[in-house]
């Protein structure tokens, strides 16, 4: 990449380019996803994509803002940048706007604002300046539960206001810790965690003991040390069926009934024919219209504006969590892995600068930055195309809608600041 | 390695999704296809169906306009549902169990609520339409016949059923389709081709404007109107004909071809296939098992042809040289093989040359015949598959190719038939002179009796009967214009029908002459058993006859079967001259023949094997005798079968 330290060319081009591509061609698809018959101007503002492109026109001004504050800026003020963010999710509980049941949304007019989509540059940037700071330390368990605190504050104030899956975004975090030095451990638990869930609710208890005897003696024939490990590996296997039983118990009690359909649409779970017919009239309608108007596609797609399920709005939520499938059926195959390609493009470029930085603030900056487009492209693009259970988080500059747009924006931006910035870091 | 995870965990995911996207959009997909897009709708326009006319333009078959209440659920607004009902003369109950069965079907599409209403209903329904949201009338062509007669012919349509949707998807749910006579076997050409518009829907399914602006709709194209050979004339004196009776009518013009008449007994009134109770008459027409109103005993009934077979027994031993016409062959009262008498013969002077044997139908002279033909040879065999070939080539034993649905084969027995059923030649002449008159192994159905009459009138070739004369724009298949030779050379044929010319002369129908034709017959009286209680019973001998006129150049060839009718001059002949005259006339003078006909009634000899008593036959029966039927009296009781059913606006103008 062509750098110099020469004002305009410090930023990384390669990153705003992908950035335009994303944004460009997701306001395509919202005109796709969201007119009404002819149209008749772009600006109209009484359409979505009217509104979107207005948004799109908002989001340079808040660039240039970003862009022209210092650099430092962000990591000095980033505790105070945090606890506003966290006032506005605590006053959501005061002044919120309840839409489709979550309590998300501030009123302003006929505007509303999500602060939960801004919640997360200020959680990467006050987990940033907690981790480098000199004095933390990421193998004590101590800071390590300050760290987790800092996610856990947003990530449980989300929750309260019912809305499970923006709460899912705060795990991606989890690749930051590791990244700066989180044990290998909880990596470990954190996978046979995941698959564990999976087994007990699949397969059940009695799966989940087999599985887990199995392992664990491979693993006691392969260690050297083998006193007391007999116990441990009974201890553990017990540990293993308990919270197997504990994931049993809270999809069972704890679980809504809309989330437990969801993971059981997911896992195949149900095998009533009669339920699973009413399941795919109601749950799984979203499901089954998007992966029909994906699948529809082909090779090729159905061509801009073509699409008969867009056009005829078949996907509820098109134009926003369901967007990629409009993505689906009019540019099919060809455009759907191009999109795949430019997030992984984009992501893996952050990841790439990240790791170039001098500080290490702005490097664990930008591997949140990373994580949480990881996450939401993982999870957005997975629900569309029914690989993943259904969970409603947008699809990052594409999804319709103000504040994701500037919330992704800033995130991204404050990182493109900080990048551009590296050269004073030595 | 700290570095790498997530790295490794974004390629990771990149490539599952891009496997899966292939999966849903390239390997699981079907090949995109308009009409399976349930986000567009298909909206079909019907053209006209095609008009039939007989030969000589009688308008036979029309359409008219039928309308269907439709509903759907989910626009229906409260209602005065008495008023509604009262409209359309059904009852609360009816209007709640359909209303539900509706909703049940689908909410969101149209389904039929009250099919086929009658024209002044509708007048009267439509000025009150707007007050009933979510109801809508929707117009439909039905078929209107215009006769009473000929229903084995016209056929009739009805709507197709899952296995024809398979097999051809042109058609759609609720389309109609021929489905017997020439409705089905000129579907293509009467039904057109249907018009297209796809209209882009929305999740409600709401329409919201053409697909594409319309640029795959296609426009009707309008079905094409076709002339059928039948003499509709001829066809409704052949069916008043066979009031009371049981059989087949198969009239052919010998010059071309062409089916003049197509009589079945008894038959039915096509109109009772149309309307709202068509359902209704189609199950009590088809479950009639013991009449068979549907099967049509012209083409499908297969029957021994009894003695007219005698004539193509006569043609083949003058082709092979084992007979000449001056031969003589006595005849004791039957055919004796030794001192074991084959077959039986009835009373008539002996000894018998060539034309007394067809004129006085001797079996003891084609015995005879025969068997000299089958004993030519060493092996019974290869002479009686030559035997088969000469009878094979007036269309006997196999399907004839004509142009209607159904059919029979018959059966001319060969060589290979007799090695399976006796062992190879383990048989001889002896075993098998049934063949001979005509009873035995072979069997005929009426329209191949008839086109063997045409074959023998035209002295050796026939044209595969047809019954379509005309398409309107184009010609009709070259295979029902090209003449088909026997393989008997024309000089056999002479003598031959100077017999049959003399069973009117001094032979077996001498009773039947008409003034002013000269007409070929040939009598026929077949043996005939069923099963009762899995007994072998004989019934009453199947009446036969089969002719042509006039002798030279003939312009008719008949064959005339009546179940059970005993002697063949008694019904059949007399049909079969009255038919002649009729055809070539245009009026019939001997009225003492058609009075007769017209008074007997066979019905109580149809009647006695279900009686579950002994009962006799032939000789010892008496013929039932039933006041004169007189034609608008059948036209009558044909139309009265009606009075359920709806007749839109018979008198309706020709509607083109």
């Amino acid at each position: 990449m062509y750098r110099e330290n020469h004002r305009g060319f410090r930023f990384d081009w390669i990153t705003i380019v992908l950035f335009l591509l994303l944004v460009g061609f997701g306001w395509l698809n919202i005109l796709s996803a969201s007119h009404e018959g002819e149209i008749t101007s772009y600006f109209d503002m009484s359409q979505l994509y009217g509104k979107h492109l207005v948004f799109i026109g908002l989001t340079f001004v808040l660039i240039v803002l970003i862009l022209s504050l210092e650099a430092k800026f962000y990591e000095r003020f980033a505790s105070i940048i945090y606890i506003a963010a966290m006032l506005a999710l605590v006053g959501l509980f005061i002044f919120g706007k309840d839409v489709n049941g979550a309590r998300s949304w501030y009123g302003i007019g006929s505007m509303t604002i999500q602060p939960s989509e801004f919640a997360k540059s200020a959680t990467a940037l006050a987990l940033a300046k907690y981790m480098s700071d000199l004095q933390t330390n990421m193998n004590s368990l101590k800071d390590q539960l300050r760290a987790v605190a800092i996610i856990m504050v947003p990530a449980i104030l989300i929750l309260l206001q019912n809305d499970a899956g923006s709460t899912l975004v705060y795990t991606s975090f989890f690749f930051v810790f590791y990244r700066e030095g989180l044990q290998q451990v909880y990596l470990i638990i954190g996978l046979s965690t995941i698959v564990l869930a999976v087994l007990a609710l699949k397969f059940g208890l009695i799966a989940v003991a087999i599985v887990a005897a199995i392992v664990l003696i491979i693993v006691y024939f392969f260690r050297r040390k083998k006193r007391n490990s007999i116990i441990q590996s009974i201890v553990l296997l017990l540990v293993c069926i308990a919270f197997s039983a504990g994931v049993k118990l809270f999809y069972k009690h704890v679980l809504q009934p809309h989330q437990q359909n969801r993971i059981s649409l997911w896992l195949r779970l149900e095998k009533d024919p009669v339920l699973l017919e009413k399941m795919k009239k109601e749950e799984a309608y979203n499901l089954i219209q998007s992966e029909q108007a994906i699948s529809s596609g082909g090779l090729f797609g159905k061509g801009f504006l073509q699409g008969t399920r867009t056009t005829g709005k078949f996907v509820p939520e098109q134009e926003t969590d369901y967007i990629f499938s409009t993505v689906g059926e009019e540019w099919g195959f060809l455009g759907s892995t191009l999109v795949v390609i430019l997030f992984m493009a984009l992501i893996i470029r952050i990841l790439y600068l990240a790791e170039s930085q001098k500080s290490q603030f702005s490097r664990v900056y930008g591997y949140g930055v990373a994580s949480v487009f990881f996450i939401h492209f993982t999870i957005n693009t997975g629900m569309v195309m029914g690989l993943i259970p259904t969970v409603g988080i947008p699809l990052p500059f594409f999804s319709y809608g103000g504040s994701g747009l500037w919330g992704f924006t800033i995130l991204l931006f404050i990182f493109i600041k900080l990048d551009s910035n590296k050269i004073n870091e030595w | 390695m700290r570095k790498l995870l997530l790295l490794l965990t974004v390629v990771t995911v990149g490539l599952v999704f891009i496997a899966r996207l292939f999966y849903l959009q390239v390997y699981n997909k079907q090949a995109y296809n308009l009409f399976e897009d349930s986000a567009i709708k298909k909206v079909y326009d019907y053209p006209k169906r095609g008009y039939v006319y007989d030969r000589n333009g009688k308008l036979l078959v029309a359409n008219q306009p039928s309308y269907d209440v439709m509903v759907i659920p989910r626009e229906v607004e409260p209602l005065d549902t008495l008023e509604f009902c009262r409209l359309l003369k059904i009852s609360k109950d009816d209007f709640k169990k359909t209303y539900d069965r509706a909703k049940n079907y689908s909410p969101r599409l149209p389904s039929v609520f009250v099919p086929q209403l009658s024209k002044t209903d509708y007048a009267v329904l439509q000025e009150k339409m707007r007050k009933f949201k979510g109801f809508y009338i929707q117009k439909r062509f039905l078929r209107d016949y215009r006769t009473s007669i000929g229903a084995n012919v016209l056929g009739d349509i009805g709507e197709v059923n899952q296995r024809i949707i398979e097999r051809q998807p042109y058609y759609k749910m609720g389309d109609l389709i021929g489905k017997q006579g020439v409705e089905l076997s000129y579907e293509k050409i009467l039904r057109g081709v249907k018009g297209i518009k796809f209209i882009q829907k929305d999740r409600f399914n709401k329409n919201i404007g053409p697909y594409k602006e319309g640029r795959y709709d296609t426009l009707p194209q309008p079905g094409k109107d076709i002339k059928i050979t039948i003499d509709s004339d001829l066809q409704q004196y052949g069916e008043l004909l066979m009031t009371n009776k049981r059989g087949g009518i198969v009239a052919i013009d010998p010059s071309n071809g062409e089916i003049l008449a197509l009589v079945t007994g008894p038959s039915y009134n096509p109109n009772l296939l149309v309307g709202r109770e068509r359902n209704k008459h189609f199950s009590r027409l088809f479950l009639d098992t013991i009449t068979r109103p549907t099967w049509d005993r012209g083409l499908q009934a297969q029957y021994p042809p009894g003695s007219p077979f005698k004539v193509i027994n006569a043609l083949i031993g003058l082709q092979e040289g084992v007979i000449n016409t001056s031969d003589k062959v006595t005849c004791r009262m039957g055919y004796y093989y030794g001192s074991r008498r084959l077959t039986g013969c009835h009373h008539h002077k002996s000894p018998v040359d060539m034309n007394n044997g067809i004129a006085q139908s001797c079996n003891a002279y084609f015995v005879n015949a025969y068997r000299k033909i089958v004993d030519k040879y060493d092996d019974a065999g290869n002479a009686m598959n030559t035997w088969a070939k000469h009878a094979k080539s007036f269309g006997l034993g196999n399907y004839l190719g004509y142009d209607l649905p159904v059919g029979q084969k018959g059966r001319i027995p060969d060589g290979d038939y007799y090695d399976k059923a006796y062992g190879d030649n383990r048989w001889g002449s002896t075993y098998i002179v049934s063949n001979a008159i005509g009873q035995g192994e072979v069997e005929a159905t009426p329209i191949q009796l008839a086109n063997m009459a045409a074959a023998i009138g035209n002295r050796g070739y026939y044209y595969t009967p047809h019954i379509i004369k005309d398409i309107e724009g184009e010609t009709i298949d070259t295979k029902y214009t090209t003449p088909k030779y026997t393989t008997i050379d024309k000089r056999h044929f002479e003598p031959v029908i100077q017999g049959m010319f003399d069973v009117y002369n001094k032979g077996t129908a001498a009773t039947l002459r008409i003034p002013g034709i000269d007409i070929c017959g040939k009598t026929g009286t077949a043996e005939n058993f069923i099963k009762i209680d899995s007994v072998k019973t004989q019934l009453t001998d199947h009446s036969i006859f089969v002719a042509f006129a006039p002798k030279d150049n003939p312009k008719i060839a008949i064959a005339v079967f009546v179940e059970n009718g005993y002697w063949g001059s008694r019904f059949a002949g007399r049909m079969a001259s009255l038919m002649i005259e009729k055809y070539i006339k245009g009026e019939i003078t001997r009225t003492d023949m058609e009075h007769w006909i017209l008074t007997h009634s066979l019905e109580n000899e149809y009647a006695k094997p279900y009686s579950g008593e002994p009962f006799k036959i032939n000789g010892e029966t008496t013929l039932q005798v039933v006041d004169k039927v007189v034609a608008d009296k059948v036209e009558k009781l044909k139309n009265d079968d009606l009075s359920n059913s709806i007749r839109i606006n018979a008198n309706q103008s020709n509607q083109k």
